[in-house]
């Protein structure tokens, strides 16, 4: 089956050989559609892939967040869905003193970390990898989370031809930040310009290609 | 509907006035969308799921969701007092009850979908173009949905049944008057809301609920189409 662009209530398969997956439901031997999706079926197996929605936090995510409160034991932060997550001191690489909590993350500060259990009570992070913690260089800005999967591209095939078009260091966390590092303003700016490039149109075909023009002919 | 009825602006009984719909209207927006009837038109905004403020209104078994409508100060002839008023408030009750059957919110708990409706521009119906346009801004903000809602204004002038009233026809006073039902349905055909303003038969109420269907079909193409025309592939997949 080629894949569509679908609509809630949209019938997209008929017959009993199909199972219902992601955002699908079952009626009348019909697959059908409950959100507004583009429609993919694979060994059989039909699902929807979000095209649009706030973003949904899921367990191992890497996400980009902002500093919101200090509590006694760690730090609630704001990575841009309903609920907030928190962010233990025991998640922490480091010695904290628990006086000075400020002077590892302060209010506002973003940081980089992971979610590493989503439970009844909210969501946790931590910061116990390689490339995680607070950021201090680069521009911050936020794209549709729902366009990361094509900002990376296959196996990071996107992320890596910005990285060596521009020279910048590029890290794009799910909920939609993305944080470019690079040697001047100017050249991070540019990298902005790549990833809203692809954002605008993440879906016409050969997108790698076009990516590729797009840095050669606008790259000073 | 024995003799043959002139309208005022000489559609036939179950023609609709000109259609336009599009989705992404509002960029700061969740999910967003433009329906216009007509001169009526309307947009509406989605916003979330997002946690629910006053905390006092969280649900903690499943979200909510809140609608409001409004007509904008400079959308009828005569400016309208901007703000909430008596009317303004029914039709954001009524709309929320229209949508909320459709929505899948039980993964939501202690949240909301805010939905924005504006009227920028008003002649009749516009609580029908309110919820097409905020059905569609539901789809476009990835709301988990059962269907689409679809809705339209059928009248009875005199003893005539026509569908999509104009202001024009809406306050038309010969005979038995004016009689205004607007109908809102599922793509299947299950009528989500309901109203009637003035005396129907209950023999021709069918005949209305059976018109409104074949419009619904026709404006649930429209957005079906507003909403797969939003994503560009630039001829490849």
């Amino acid at each position: 089956m080629e894949r569509k662009v679908v609509i809630p209530g949209e019938v997209i398969v008929e017959g009993e050989d199909y199972l219902p997956g992601e955002n699908t439901e079952k009626r009348d031997g019909k697959v059908v559609s409950l959100r507004y999706g583009l429609a993919e079926e694979q060994n059989n197996l039909v699902k929807v892939i979000a095209l649009s929605g706030v973003y949904a936090p899921r367990r191992g995510n890497v996400v980009v967040g902002k500093i919101e409160n200090i509590t006694q034991n760690g730090w609630i932060v704001d990575i841009g869905c309903a609920e907030s997550a928190f962010l233990s001191i025991n998640e922490v690489p480091r010695y904290v003193n628990k006086d000075a909590m400020e002077e590892v993350f302060k209010i506002d500060d973003m940081v980089i970390a992971k979610i590493w259990s989503i439970g009844k009570r909210g969501i946790d992070l931590s910061i116990k990898s390689r490339g995680l913690g607070k950021i201090s260089e680069g521009i911050i800005f936020k794209i549709n989370p729902n366009t990361v999967p094509r900002v990376i591209g296959k196996e990071g095939s996107m992320i890596k031809i910005i990285k060596e078009g521009t020279g910048c260091n590029i890290d794009i966390a799910q909920n939609g930040f993305v944080v470019i590092e690079g040697e001047n303003i100017g050249i991070e700016i540019f990298a902005k310009k790549v990833v809203d490039f692809i954002t605008e149109k993440p879906f016409i075909s050969g997108l790698t290609e076009k990516v590729t023009k797009f840095i050669e002919e606008n790259k000073k | 509907m024995t003799e043959k009825f002139k309208r005022g602006d000489g559609r036939a009984i179950d023609e609709l006035r000109q259609i336009e719909a599009k989705v992404g209207v509002v960029p700061n927006a969740d999910g967003s969308a433009m329906y216009r009837s007509g001169d009526t038109i309307a947009i509406a905004a989605v916003y979330g799921p997002k946690k629910m403020h006053p905390q006092h209104q969280q649900d903690p078994s499943r979200g909510q969701l809140r609608c409001d409508y409004n007509m904008l100060s400079f959308s009828v002839s005569e400016r309208i007092k901007p703000g909430k008023n008596r009317r303004a408030m029914e039709i954001s009750e009524i709309t929320k009850w229209a949508l909320e059957p459709v929505l899948i919110l039980d993964k939501y708990p202690n949240q909301v979908i805010d939905v924005f409706i504006d009227i920028i521009q008003a002649d009749a119906g516009t609580r029908c173009a309110g919820i097409n346009a905020a059905s569609l801004a539901l789809a476009h903000a990835g709301v988990p949905m059962k269907d689409m809602v679809s809705s339209i204004a059928v009248g009875k002038l005199d003893k005539t049944l026509v569908v999509d009233l104009t202001k024009e026809e809406e306050d038309f006073e010969e005979g038995e008057g004016p009689t205004d039902i607007p109908i809102s349905m599922t793509h299947s055909g299950k009528i989500t809301h309901m109203q009637l303003d003035g005396k129907i038969s209950a023999e021709q109420l069918k005949d209305a609920v059976d018109l409104a269907k074949g419009a619904c079909a026709k404006i649930y193409e429209i957005q079906k189409k507003a909403l797969k025309d939003a994503v560009d592939f630039e001829g490849g997949k």
